[in-house]
């Protein structure tokens, strides 16, 4: 008993210790950039500001009040479910058919060139700054002189809709662009999974004469359900967040019809210099988003359990 | 970061289609249904290309042709007013190395930070490590108006408004949480022979970071600087808030800041539009390649 125990070092220094200072430059620059921030601007939300060397006036909860009687505050979360609706649920549906008509049918009958090629149109639209989309959208959809209007007036409608300027059609507008915008990731992310299912699942269904959308229903959906929980987790976290194509787009306008948390709180920052205000809009939205990260991911842990069980 | 993931358009897929028996592959070869099957997924295909094709036959048409043909119409002479009032009007040159300089360094910075911190937890399994990278996860899903006034406030108190450091500070910052997050797991399956062979040889930490781990890991390293570079390129937000003057602007920036402007006609914003996704588009081409190799990687943890 005592001789391993002597033969043991004296002092038991962890062996994690030494690797600490490899984490400091991160840690530092985390606390300065992020956590010192995130925690200010909370503070921040609870005073009246209006910024720069203005006095800051304590005001308690009071912003959080009146957030809570602000129309203006609750459409721009409504607006919210608007952009999911956009930026997750259309384009995770769609995403998920095009990536199995492309890969298990398309990719099979005309090669998987073609497919890559699909593939490939689908996705352009991701790879370029969403602000330049935005900027090119904002000209198509414009009244007058954009070139969605040109071409209906060419067909003989004779007074086309002011898309993005009429309070009715400026929210579907901006869905459209949005789901233009996001429909690649998806597909592409999809099409991956796909590569991992076992060929041999969709032969024996076939075998036994399961049609293509049984095939599509039994075996793609739930092998490739871990892709899309993180489908569903990061475009619904960035549609929560979305800024820039509204910013392009409409400013959130006409009468706060696109407006968005987001484009809220850097209208109560930076145009109405109500510093506090802005910042308890941001707080809320902070704890929005993780509040809904928190519950896809319990989601997804219940899934993988469930299905541990189950085989 | 609409995209965790960015994808090529590559010729190469990952994977061929699995080998088919020849019997159901004769079989598919037949009958029409897939022909409406393609033409259906064509379709598709070209709503989302018209956008670019109305713009690039725009770009180079003139108002008057445009107002006379509309925008389908191909450009009977080539109009080049369009590029040269944009080029000029925001010093496209300026910007496009304001963009350049800015995603580089964030792109080389944000990827060594991501080393050193994913090295610490990865590979010396620091306590609390799953905390640690809880955190860096939650970072990266925070929205930038939580931070961005604080921010404004202390680049404004240490000198750097409207300085592009402020920028490549943070965004070095965020890039470097999803990479920590990401090269964590990573190495964390690093085979542990290979760090006790190296130690035995009396290879320090910092020796075996750069001379065992980094050449192992280089590639995804490689394909996190790709993502680094093109998800800084493409920020709107904190560069739109902290770069207030024309020199110090980015591309994105720039172009939106000049929407509404009397001088934008139909080939300006078009040119303009033009010119401002050719460098993303030529730069993803390039590294499409690398971004194959390691697509997945950041797909599913």
């Amino acid at each position: 008993m005592s001789a391993p125990v002597a033969a043991r070092p004296r002092r038991r220094r962890p062996a994690w210790l030494p690797y600490v200072p490899y984490l400091i430059p991160g840690a530092v620059a985390f606390v300065v950039v992020i956590g010192y921030p995130l925690v200010t601007n909370v503070y921040i939300s609870l005073f009246s500001w209006r910024g720069g060397l203005a006095p800051l006036s304590w005001v308690g909860l009071g912003n959080y009040v009146e957030l809570w009687h602000d129309t203006a505050f609750w459409t721009s979360f409504e607006n919210s479910l608007a952009m999911i609706v956009a930026m997750v649920v259309v384009p995770t549906l769609i995403g998920l058919v095009l990536a199995a008509v492309l890969f298990d049918y398309l990719g099979r009958r005309f090669g998987s060139r073609v497919a890559a090629v699909l593939r490939a149109t689908y996705y352009l639209p991701q790879i370029l700054p969403v602000a330049v989309a935005g900027v090119l959208w904002n000209w198509i959809l414009n009244a007058q002189t954009g070139a969605l209007n040109v071409i209906l007036r060419g067909v003989g409608l004779d007074s086309p809709p002011n898309w993005l300027g009429d309070p009715s059609t400026a929210l579907p507008s901006v869905m459209l662009v949005l789901i233009w915008v996001q429909i690649g990731y998806p597909v592409v992310i999809f099409m991956a999974a796909l590569q991992r299912v076992d060929p041999e699942l969709y032969e024996a269904a076939e075998l036994d004469g399961a049609g293509w959308w049984r095939r599509f229903r039994a075996i793609t959906m739930p092998q490739i359900r871990p892709e899309t929980f993180v489908v569903t987790l990061t475009c619904t976290v960035a549609a929560l967040k979305v800024f820039g194509p509204i910013y392009v787009l409409t400013r959130g306008g006409p009468e706060s019809s696109t407006l968005v948390p987001s484009y809220y709180s850097y209208l109560n920052f930076f145009d109405k210099s109500r510093v506090g205000y802005g910042a308890a809009v941001a707080t809320v939205l902070t704890i929005v988003i993780i509040v809904v990260a928190a519950v896809i991911l319990a989601l997804q842990a219940r899934a993988e359990r469930r299905e541990e069980a189950g085989a | 970061m609409a995209a965790i993931t960015q994808e090529t358009p590559a010729p190469a897929p990952v994977a061929p289609a699995p080998p088919r028996r020849s019997r159901p592959g004769a079989r598919h070869r037949r009958g029409a249904a897939r022909w409406f099957v393609l033409a259906g997924a064509v379709v598709v295909g070209l709503a989302v290309l018209a956008p670019f094709v109305i713009m690039v036959l725009n770009a180079v048409k003139s108002p008057a042709e445009y107002s006379q043909n509309g925008p389908l119409s191909l450009p009977t002479e080539l109009y080049f007013d369009g590029v040269v009032s944009f080029w000029q009007r925001v010093d496209f040159p300026t910007k496009l190395w304001n963009s350049f300089f800015i995603s580089a360094i964030v792109a080389v910075v944000g990827a060594g930070l991501s080393l050193l911190n994913a090295y610490a937890i990865g590979i010396g399994r620091i306590k609390g490590r799953l905390w640690i990278v809880m955190l860096f996860l939650l970072a990266n899903m925070l929205p930038q108006e939580a931070l961005i006034y604080p921010l404004f406030d202390m680049a404004r108190q240490v000198g750097l408004s409207n300085s592009q450091w402020s920028v490549i500070i943070i965004f070095t910052v965020i890039q470097s949480a999803f990479g920590t997050y990401l090269l964590a797991s990573v190495l964390g399956t690093f085979p542990p022979a290979l760090l006790e062979a190296a130690a035995l040889d009396g290879a320090g930490r910092w020796r075996i970071l750069w001379q065992v781990v980094f050449p192992i890991v280089r590639p995804t390293l490689a394909v996190l600087v790709i993502f680094f570079f093109i998800w800084t390129w493409n920020e709107f937000f904190i560069p739109l808030v902290m770069l207030t003057s024309n020199d110090t602007q980015t591309i994105p920036i720039a172009l939106a800041s000049l929407q509404g402007d009397r001088m934008m006609d139909a080939p300006t914003t078009n040119a303009g539009s033009l010119i401002s996704l050719l460098p993303a588009l030529i730069f993803f081409l390039i590294f499409q390649r690398t971004l194959t190799r390691g697509v997945t990687a950041g797909a599913v943890k």
